[in-house]
C-alpha cells in the first residue's frame, strides 16, 4: 500500500464520517434531555433534498446548508409536537417521523434526480497540505468538516461546564424533580430536539451537497440509523462520538482498503460492512448491559408531562 | 397551551375511533396537500381513492399489493403483542425472495409438482433465518431488536443486489440485474384468469385464520400478551421468555419471507433488485392502524395496498411523483400516533395553568 492510497483513505475516512459525526452529536444532545428521537433518518433526507434544491436555485452552498438546517428543525418540531406536547410513545413517533420524511423528500426532490449542483468545495489552508500523510486529510477538508469539529468541541465543554449542559442533563436524568426546581423541563426538550433536527439536517445537507454532491431518493442509505448506534457506542459520551464516526467512515469506504491490499470483494457485500460493524457494535456494548446502564440517561424515552 | 388530563381508565371508544380519526385527517390532509400542488382536491382524491378500485381488475390489482403487506402486519403485530419491536419484516421479506429465487431457479425447464411448494418453503425459511438472528441477538446477547432489526434490514437489501448482480444473474439475460424468469411449474397459479390475484391471497386468509385463533384462543398467545404489557408478571408467572420471543420472531419471519416468495413467484416471475417498494415498512403502520388485531390489520392493509395503488393512479393522471405513496403513510401514522393520546388522555385548553390545576 503506497502513501497516496493511505493519505486518500484517511482523507476519505473524515468526509464519510462527517455526516455520522454531526447527525450523531444532535442526537446525543437530544438524548440527555431524555429524548429518544429515531427520526433521524427522515430528517437527515429531507435536509438533503431541501438543501439540494436551495442550492440548484440560488447556486449559493451555503445557503443550500442553511436551508438544510432549517428543514430538519422544522422536521423536528413535528416531533416534538406529537411525542412532547402530545406525549405520544417516541419510538413510533420517531419511526413514523423517518416514514414520513423519507417519503416527503422522495416526493419534493423526484424533479430533482440527476441534477448538478457545484460541490462545497475545500479550504486548503496552504503549505501544511503539503504534509505528508496527514496535511490533505486535515488541513484541506471543506468548511463542514471543520465546523463539525468547532462543533464537536463545542459540545464537549456545553458537557463539561456550565449551566447549559446541567439543564438538558436534568430533563434526561429526572424531569419531575427538574421541573420541581424550577426548570423549564419541556422547553429544554424542544431546544435539543431542534437541535438534534438542525443536525440531522446539516448531516443530510453534507451529503448532498458535499459529500455526492446530488440527490437521489433515499440518499442517507441507514446513516440516521448507525447513528443512533453510534450515541449507544460513545456511551453518551460526547468524546467517543467522533472516534465512532470515523471508524463507522472507515467501515464505509472499505473498498478502497481493500483495493489497498489488491484483493476485490462485490461491492455490494462490501457495502454491507458499515451494518454489521454496527451490529457487532451492539452486541459487544449489550454484553454487559448494567454497565450501559449507568450511562443512559434515566428518563430517556419515556413520557413524561408536567402534572401541576 | 394544551394540557393533558391522564383518564380514570384507557378509552375504548377511542381505541377505535383513532384509527378512524386518523385516516379521516389524512384524507383532509391530503386535499389541501393536492390544492396546494394547483390540483382541484377532490377530484385528485377521487383519482387516487376511487378509480383504483373502480373496476373488477381494479379490486384483484388491490389484493395483489395487499397480500404481501398483510403477511408481514399479521406477523409484526405478533411480535408488538409480546413487546418484541421488530421492524425488519422488509429484511425478512427480501430475504425470503432471494432464498425462494436459489430454488427457483433451479426448476426453470423442469415441470416437477413439488417446485412451487418447495419455493415457498425456502421463502419461509430465508424469512426465518434472518428474524432468528434478531432473536439470537436479543436473547442470548441482550441486543435491542429496534437497530438490529434496521440493520439487518440494509443488510439483506445489499445481499439482494449481490444476489442480481453475481450468482443468480440471468446467464442468458444479457447483463442485466435480473435472475432467470422462472418456470411455469414454481409460479404461483392465478386465481381468475385475466387477473394477477395469485394464491398468495389463500397464504393471506389462512395467515389472517391461524394469526386470530393464536391470538385469542392459544395459551401462549395469552402468554406473548401478559408478556408484552407487563414483563415483570410474565416472570412472575413463569413464562417462558426465551420461547415466547423465539416464537413470535420467528412466525413474523416466516411470514415475511413466505411474502417475499410470493412476490418473486408471484407478480414479479423473477429476482429483480426492486422486489418490495417498502411493504416491510407499511406493514408497521398496517399492524398499528389496525390495532394489532388480524381483523383490523386487514382493513388497514387493504388501505395501505389502495395508497400504493392511488400513488400510481395520480403518477399517471396528475403527473405526481410516485413518492406521493410514502407522505400519505407518514401522514396516517402521525395522525394515528397524535390521535391515540385520546385513548389515554383528555385534552383540556388550559389559558392559565393554575386555574387548570386547581379545577
Amino acid at each position: 500500500m503506497d502513501l497516496d492510497l493511505l493519505t486518500n483513505i484517511l482523507y476519505l475516512t473524515i468526509r464519510t464520517g462527517t455526516p455520522l459525526l454531526l447527525v450523531a452529536l444532535g442526537e446525543l444532545v437530544c438524548e440527555k434531555s431524555g429524548v429518544l428521537n429515531l427520526g433521524q433518518e427522515g430528517m437527515m433526507l429531507m435536509g438533503a433534498v431541501v438543501g439540494f434544491i436551495a442550492a440548484f436555485y440560488s447556486g449559493n452552498v451555503y445557503l443550500g446548508f442553511a436551508m438544510a438546517a432549517c428543514a430538519g428543525i422544522a422536521m423536528s418540531l413535528v416531533f416534538g409536537f406529537v411525542a412532547v406536547t402530545l406525549n405520544a410513545n417516541q419510538v413510533a413517533t420517531g419511526l413514523a417521523l423517518t416514514i414520513f420524511g423519507t417519503g416527503l423528500s422522495a416526493f419534493i426532490g423526484a424533479s430533482f434526480e440527476g441534477k448538478t449542483i457545484t460541490a462545497l468545495p475545500t479550504l486548503a489552508v496552504g503549505f501544511v497540505e503539503t504534509i505528508p500523510l496527514i496535511g490533505r486529510p486535515l488541513f484541506a477538508q471543506d468548511a463542514m468538516v471543520y465546523f463539525s469539529w468547532i462543533l464537536f468541541i463545542a459540545i464537549y465543554l456545553f458537557f463539561k461546564q456550565g449551566r447549559g449542559g446541567l439543564k438538558v442533563r436534568a430533563a434526561g436524568e429526572n424531569p419531575t424533580v427538574g421541573s420541581n426546581l424550577g426548570l423549564p423541563v419541556l422547553k429544554i426538550r424542544y431546544l435539543s430536539i431542534m437541535f438534534g433536527g438542525a443536525m440531522a439536517g446539516l448531516a443530510g445537507g453534507y451529503l448532498s451537497l458535499a459529500y455526492t454532491p446530488l440527490w437521489t431518493e433515499n440518499m442517507t442509505a441507514g446513516r440516521g440509523w448507525i447513528a443512533l448506534a453510534l450515541v449507544v457506542f460513545a456511551s453518551w459520551r460526547v468524546g467517543r462520538i467522533m472516534l465512532g464516526a470515523y471508524l463507522f467512515g472507515f467501515a464505509s469506504i472499505m473498498h478502497l482498503v481493500l483495493q489497498g491490499f489488491g484483493l476485490s470483494i462485490s461491492s455490494n457485500l462490501l457495502a454491507t460492512l458499515p451494518y454489521v460493524a454496527t451490529i457487532v457494535v451492539l452486541v459487544f456494548l449489550s454484553k454487559n448491559i448494567e454497565r450501559l446502564k449507568q450511562f443512559e440517561p434515566m428518563a430517556l424515552g419515556k413520557p413524561w408531562h408536567k402534572t401541576h | 397551551m394544551i394540557r393533558l388530563e391522564p383518564r380514570p381508565a384507557i378509552s375504548g371508544f377511542w381505541t377505535y375511533a383513532s384509527p378512524v380519526t386518523a385516516v379521516l385527517l389524512t384524507l383532509i390532509t391530503g386535499a389541501f396537500l393536492f390544492a396546494a400542488l394547483g390540483q382541484a382536491p377532490l377530484e385528485a382524491l377521487h383519482i387516487y381513492f376511487i378509480s383504483p378500485i373502480a373496476d373488477w381488475y381494479g379490486i384483484t390489482e388491490l389484493f395483489v399489493k395487499a397480500v404481501p403487506i398483510l403477511l408481514c402486519a399479521y406477523g409484526l403485530a405478533l411480535c408488538y403483542r409480546a413487546a418484541v419491536w421488530n421492524i425488519g419484516a422488509e429484511g425478512q421479506l427480501l430475504m425470503g425472495g432471494i432464498f425462494a429465487s436459489v430454488i427457483a431457479v433451479q426448476f426453470v425447464d423442469s415441470d416437477a409438482w413439488l417446485a412451487m411448494p418447495i419455493t415457498m418453503l425456502a421463502g419461509v425459511a430465508g424469512g426465518m433465518v434472518w428474524a432468528g438472528i434478531v432473536a439470537f441477538l436479543k436473547l442470548k446477547m441482550n441486543t435491542n431488536e429496534t437497530l438490529s432489526t434496521i440493520m439487518m434490514n440494509y443488510i439483506a437489501l445489499n445481499l439482494l443486489l449481490y444476489s442480481v448482480h453475481g450468482p443468480l444473474k440471468d446467464p442468458h439475460g444479457f447483463n442485466f440485474p435480473e435472475s432467470a424468469l422462472f418456470g411455469d411449474s414454481t409460479l404461483l397459479p392465478i386465481l381468475f384468469e385475466g387477473t394477477r390475484l395469485h394464491l398468495g391471497l389463500a397464504f393471506s386468509l389462512l395467515a389472517l385464520a391461524a394469526t386470530w385463533v393464536f391470538i385469542s384462543r392459544s395459551f401462549i398467545g395469552f402468554q406473548i400478551q401478559v408478556m408484552g404489557q407487563d414483563q415483570a408478571a410474565a416472570k412472575m408467572a413463569g413464562f417462558n421468555k426465551t420461547k415466547l420471543v423465539l416464537t413470535v420472531l420467528l412466525i413474523c419471519g416466516g411470514l415475511a419471507g413466505l411474502a417475499g416468495a410470493g412476490e418473486v413467484a408471484g407478480p414479479i416471475g423473477q429476482l429483480v433488485p426492486h422486489i418490495s417498494p417498502g411493504y416491510g415498512y407499511s406493514a408497521i403502520i398496517v399492524a398499528f392502524l389496525g390495532r394489532l388485531h388480524p381483523v383490523g390489520i386487514t382493513l388497514a392493509g387493504l388501505l395501505m395496498a389502495l395508497i400504493y395503488m392511488g400513488g400510481e393512479m395520480s403518477q399517471i393522471f396528475l403527473g405526481l411523483p410516485n413518492a406521493i405513496t410514502g407522505v400519505f403513510q407518514g401522514l396516517i401514522l402521525f395522525f394515528l400516533l397524535s390521535s391515540d393520546v385520546l385513548i389515554r388522555y383528555r385534552i383540556r385548553w388550559a389559558s392559565n395553568p393554575m386555574k387548570a390545576g386547581a379545577a
